[in-house]
């Protein structure tokens, strides 16, 4: 037990990157499953009407309110002490860890995108929205064309926040036999016993992880606030031909 | 002169120093690192304080040695690097003397043996061989000789490992494992219990002869010494046939 084990690390790679491959797959599905859950989360409770902003309130209560793991177990262990839903339609899926893990993380991560996404739609300026009503625009053709792309753009960098919180987040599937990153990292250790070398390298790994979805979500940022980058240059410019009748595409 | 006495007062406050921290365990506390979740053997009531067949014979033995001893307590997979980091200094929770093991750290005597058994569901027909659990689903508690004989006899059979005993029992009982493989005493000690009444032992016993012993640091020679001399004691002068008959109605030693 003597010296630092770089061999074993070497050694322990393939078990780790299969292990990341799991904390790869959780994240992005439910972070896309979240984002889909969270439209209308974050939609409703930007509303101005109060019953309507009632239930994802309660919602969003409940899913920042406690933690992950807590959440894990109730829809883990929990759901299965019932034998209603043992003998349900659903528990072919229950049954299994892995949809648990998704299941749990799409409905945790929802809360915290829905937040983000009414703080972008309510810092849209109104004057946008404005313009949009005043050329004719109706209620839910201003959400589409108007509000949602630019509340995309205003929430984008928390959204990407979220999503490596949840990245780390991931790591408590470990706690339900999955053998994420975490899970195999411990479950290596219970062989080697090199607790040290085993969660430096699934650190390491996560760092990397992150590192580059960090560098996908600045680059998604970039394109969609192409034009707040370069100043209009002062040349001349052509005059635009006046549209044949037809209104001008937006 | 005097430099010569500064030199040799340095020199013995050094080696005092040497001394004291090289002293035994004798003024400290004993620090005696255990799960809390894996009962009958070490378990947390719900006051909040450690019980069980470990912690009765850990007190046993640091009142034959006449110190005093103190609990830590430690989730299974990091209770080795636990005693490692010297978080404690010995490990009194049913843990198996195995080669590999002993690689990391040493063991004492046994202090008492187990088996290895399978249970399941009452009625399922389950053949205890590779071949026999083929497409079925094994839960066993992560880093236990449980979970190595399974990963060693059972290839190709999806064996699930649990951070916990219990939560394993848990998934037995919800339907998501056809089998638990796991020590044949705790497993007696759950069949016993309400949960454990829909389920039965499965097949002989795969594993016998499973030692458990109490792990010390590498070269902790002293401690491990007493502590055996301590295991000796209490068997014979029957505080140990005492504690057993607490908890199971046969002998473990």
């Amino acid at each position: 037990m003597d010296g630092f084990g770089w061999d074993i690390i070497l050694q322990s790679l393939p078990k780790l990157l299969e292990g990341l491959w799991v904390t790869a797959q959780l994240v992005l599905v439910s972070g896309l499953f979240g984002l889909l859950l969270a439209l209308p989360l974050g939609i409703a409770r930007s509303s101005p009407r109060p019953w309507v902003r009632a239930l994802p309130f309660g919602y969003i209560f409940f899913f920042r309110g406690t933690p992950l793991l807590v959440q894990l177990f109730l829809i883990y262990y929990g759901l299965a002490q019932f034998e209603a839903i043992r003998q349900g339609p659903l528990w072919y899926l229950l049954r299994e860890p892995y949809v648990c893990a998704l299941l749990t993380f799409s409905l945790h991560t929802a809360a915290y995108i829905a937040e983000i996404l009414r703080g972008a739609l309510q810092a849209v300026p109104p004057g946008e929205v404005e313009a949009a009503r005043a050329i004719g625009m109706g209620r839910w053709l201003t959400l589409r064309r108007v509000l949602l792309p630019r509340a995309a753009q205003i929430g984008l960098p928390a959204y990407g926040n979220e999503v490596i919180l949840m990245v780390k987040g991931s790591a408590l599937a470990s706690t339900i036999t999955l053998l994420d990153l975490t899970g195999m990292a411990r479950t290596l250790i219970a062989g080697n016993y090199r607790a040290v070398e085993m969660f430096l390298a699934a650190g390491v790994l996560y760092l990397i992880f992150n590192w580059v979805l960090q560098r996908l979500f600045r680059l998604a940022e970039r394109a969609m606030n192409r034009h707040l980058r370069e100043p209009p240059r002062l040349v001349q410019q052509p005059v635009p031909r006046v549209p044949s009748g037809l209104d001008p595409p937006l | 002169m005097t430099r010569l006495k500064t030199l040799l007062s340095a020199a013995l406050l050094v080696a005092g120093g040497l001394a004291l921290t090289a002293a035994p365990a004798t003024a400290d506390p004993l620090r005696i690192g255990t799960e809390g979740a894996y009962p009958p053997f070490n378990e947390v009531n719900e006051n909040g304080e450690l019980i069980g067949f470990d912690i009765d014979i850990a007190k046993a033995l640091c009142a034959e040695m006449a110190v005093e001893c103190t609990f830590v307590k430690q989730d299974w997979d990091g209770i080795i690097p636990g005693l490692l980091a010297k978080k404690y200094d010995a490990i009194i929770a049913s843990m198996s003397i195995t080669e590999e093991r002993e690689k990391t750290v040493d063991f004492t005597e046994r202090y008492y043996t187990n088996k290895l058994q399978f249970i399941g569901p009452k009625g399922a027909d389950l053949t205890i061989t590779a071949e026999g659990m083929a497409g079925k689903t094994i839960g066993a508690q992560r880093a236990t000789v449980s979970a190595k004989w399974a990963e060693e006899n059972m290839p190709g059979v999806d064996i699930k490992l649990y951070d916990t005993q219990e939560n394993a029992y848990l998934d037995l009982e919800a339907g998501r494992l056809d089998a638990i493989i796991a020590d044949q005493l705790v497993n007696y000690e759950w069949l016993n219990s309400e949960a454990g009444a829909d389920f039965e032992f499965k097949g002989e016993p795969v594993f016998e002869n499973d030692l458990i012993g109490i792990a010390v640091r590498e070269g902790e020679d002293e401690l491990r010494e007493n502590l055996n001399a301590a295991i000796k004691a209490i068997v014979e002068d029957g505080t140990y046939a005492e504690i057993n008959q607490r908890y199971f109605p046969f002998s473990i030693y």
